[in-house]
């Protein structure tokens, strides 16, 4: 096989599916462009496509091998590749922002003093750094509505814990490798939890409304007391939402 | 309305469709019947579209129906009567109210019945299967009742030939995302070996075992994490591949030398532990050679249904279970 071509690149997945990759490693320039990417093709409604969506640094695009010359198709994403600077490209429209309530305090934060350590800082410094800035969903996954929200600055790139948190709660708030995830589910973590919510990141009962957030979709942090937050209840839990773009 | 009643059923037994697409980029996966080919196979049969069904790892389960129902029985045999007539597998059947439909294992692979009208549960982000990894349904147990839409369909006492799902032939393999980040020799070792479908299975994946070296990509513990659909072979940490199945996650970390043909899926999730794989990376006009939208696979499978006759030829297997069983068969169909 001949050495990759250069970035973004096609890289087909199976017999019906594409990735246009903006880079082998994340970076933010290569999440918003595969952002951006994803929403043109979307826009674009080439015939055949059946899905699309993004990872942390690609665009997905699932075809109907029945109705779609492959070759068609690579020359289509070539040339809609080579009209833009995609790593510069404008964040889609119809995005929106989810401000929620998380406790920083006693048991919901176990592990605050540990990772606040490891970015060195104070825990007050911790919980302002945390709260400062709206974070992106750039990438769901791991379960449905779970997103990966980035990036927080550069002291943030702390490790993971060498061994697992056997259990966090769903929306607990989690840190590592400068990225922060509020948990759609109850599971194991490897991650550090600093806080807690009473976000429902994933809604079973809801039925097309399930999945609350969206790749591009922005998450900020908003520090409240214990007593406050004891009187928040899922699936919102004190979530306001707006929309942002 | 006619109601399905569960009267007994093992773990893992879920009511499955065609899954849900169009999730991916909110982190679920596709989902849906184990042996979607299973699912078609029963819409032949009952001559109406794919429908909602029950899937049934190998483990037992008795049902009954409250009114007169069509059912069709396929995927991986099991043992089936209607109270204690046998009946025979990949077939459709009638099913009178107050009756009990009893099925237990003979294989390790899933097994489908399908009513007529279809399981009539409510839609839940356009499907009906239960996606216990992502928290959606649950498995179905003692006392469940399902309600049944309304069947446009009279015909019983139809077989069908079923689509091989053996695993003699090679399963055939595309490129994935990671393909290029294995060493030819890697690649071609891949397939040159045979591998052995371990017991640690389930709808998310099934673990496969083989002698020799693992196989691994350089730097693969830094790769980012990537789209990751049903069919792709993943490679854990210690180098052992995974079939990603129906359930697994949207996304992952771990490198994944191929993704196996959507029409060779069905053999790879049905294979019993301990049966044995082979590879074979083919081109994109191979894997396009028997390639099938399901529409057009369902519009084929039709052909292949026949009146089921009591010939003992045709019904060796059912006239076996008279034998075990002592019992004598009673009416004509």
């Amino acid at each position: 096989m001949t050495a990759p071509d250069p970035f973004p690149r096609l890289v087909p997945l199976g017999l019906d599916g594409l990735l246009v990759s903006f880079a082998d490693r994340l970076q933010d320039r290569a999440n918003r462009a595969a952002l951006a990417f994803r929403a043109a093709v979307e826009a674009e409604g080439i015939d055949g496509v059946t899905e699309t969506a993004s990872s942390l640094v690609s665009a997905f695009v699932a075809f109907d091998p029945g109705r779609t010359d492959r070759d068609a198709l690579d020359r289509k994403l070539h040339e809609m590749i080579d009209a833009h600077d995609w790593y510069a490209a404008d964040l889609p429209g119809g995005r929106r922002r989810f401000t929620i309530p998380a406790c920083f305090g006693g048991d919901h934060a176990p592990q605050l003093d540990d990772a606040a350590e490891q970015a060195g800082l104070s825990r007050e410094e911790a919980i302002a750094e945390l709260c400062a800035h709206p974070l992106r969903a750039m990438a769901l996954g791991f379960a449905p509505g779970q997103a990966y929200l980035g990036e927080l600055p550069e002291h943030w790139n702390i490790d993971r814990q060498t061994g697992l948190t056997p259990k966090v709660e769903m929306g607990a708030v989690v840190v590592a490798v400068r990225q922060m995830i509020v948990f759609a589910t109850s599971s194991p973590t490897g991650w550090r939890q600093v806080a807690m919510t009473r976000f429902q990141g994933f809604r079973p009962d809801a039925g097309d409304d399930a999945i609350a957030l969206a790749p591009g979709d922005e998450v900020q942090l908003r520090a409240v007391d214990a007593d406050t937050f004891a009187g928040l209840t899922p699936p919102e839990g004190g979530a306001t939402v707006e929309v942002i773009a | 309305m006619t109601e399905v009643t569960i009267l007994r059923a093992g773990p893992g037994v879920t009511v499955q469709d065609m899954g849900r697409p169009g999730f991916i980029a909110q982190g679920l996966s596709r989902g849906g019947a184990a042996d979607r080919l299973a699912v078609l196979e029963a819409a032949a049969l009952l001559g109406q579209p794919p429908a909602a069904g029950l899937e049934l790892p190998p483990v037992a389960l008795s049902l009954s129906v409250d009114g007169p129902t069509r059912i069709a029985l396929t995927g991986s045999a099991m043992r089936a009567a209607i109270d204690d007539q046998p009946i025979a597998w990949n077939a459709s059947h009638r099913i009178a109210a107050g009756q009990k439909l009893n099925l237990s294992p003979l294989g390790g692979g899933y097994g489908y019945v399908t009513f007529g009208g279809g399981i009539d549960t409510p839609l839940a982000m356009g499907a009906r299967s239960a996606h216990l990894a992502a928290g959606l349904g649950r498995a179905l147990q003692e006392g469940d009742t399902l309600p049944l839409g309304e069947d446009q369909g009279t015909q019983t006492d139809l077989v069908i030939d079923p689509v091989d799902r053996g695993t003699d032939r090679p399963l055939r393999l595309l490129p994935s995302a990671h393909t290029a980040l294995f060493s030819q020799a890697d690649r071609d070792r891949f397939d040159g070996t045979t591998f052995t479908r371990d017991a640690r299975a389930n709808r998310q994946g099934i673990r496969l075992t083989h002698d020799g070296a693992p196989f691994a990509t350089e730097g693969q513990l830094s790769l980012i994490s990537e789209i990751a659909r049903p069919g792709d072979i993943q490679m854990t940490g210690e180098g052992q591949p995974y079939i990603l199945g129906p359930e697994c996650q949207t996304t992952g970390g771990y490198p994944r030398i191929g993704a196996i043909v959507p029409q060779d899926l069905p053999r790879a999730m049905q294979a019993p532990p301990g049966a044995t794989f082979r590879f074979r990376f083919v081109d994109r006009d191979e894997a396009l050679r028997d390639w099938l939208s399901d529409d057009a696979r369902l519009t084929d499978l039709k052909r292949h249904v026949r009146p089921l006759t009591r010939d003992p030829r045709d019904i060796r297997n059912l006239a076996a279970y008279q034998l075990i069983s002592g019992v004598t068969t009673g009416e004509a169909p």
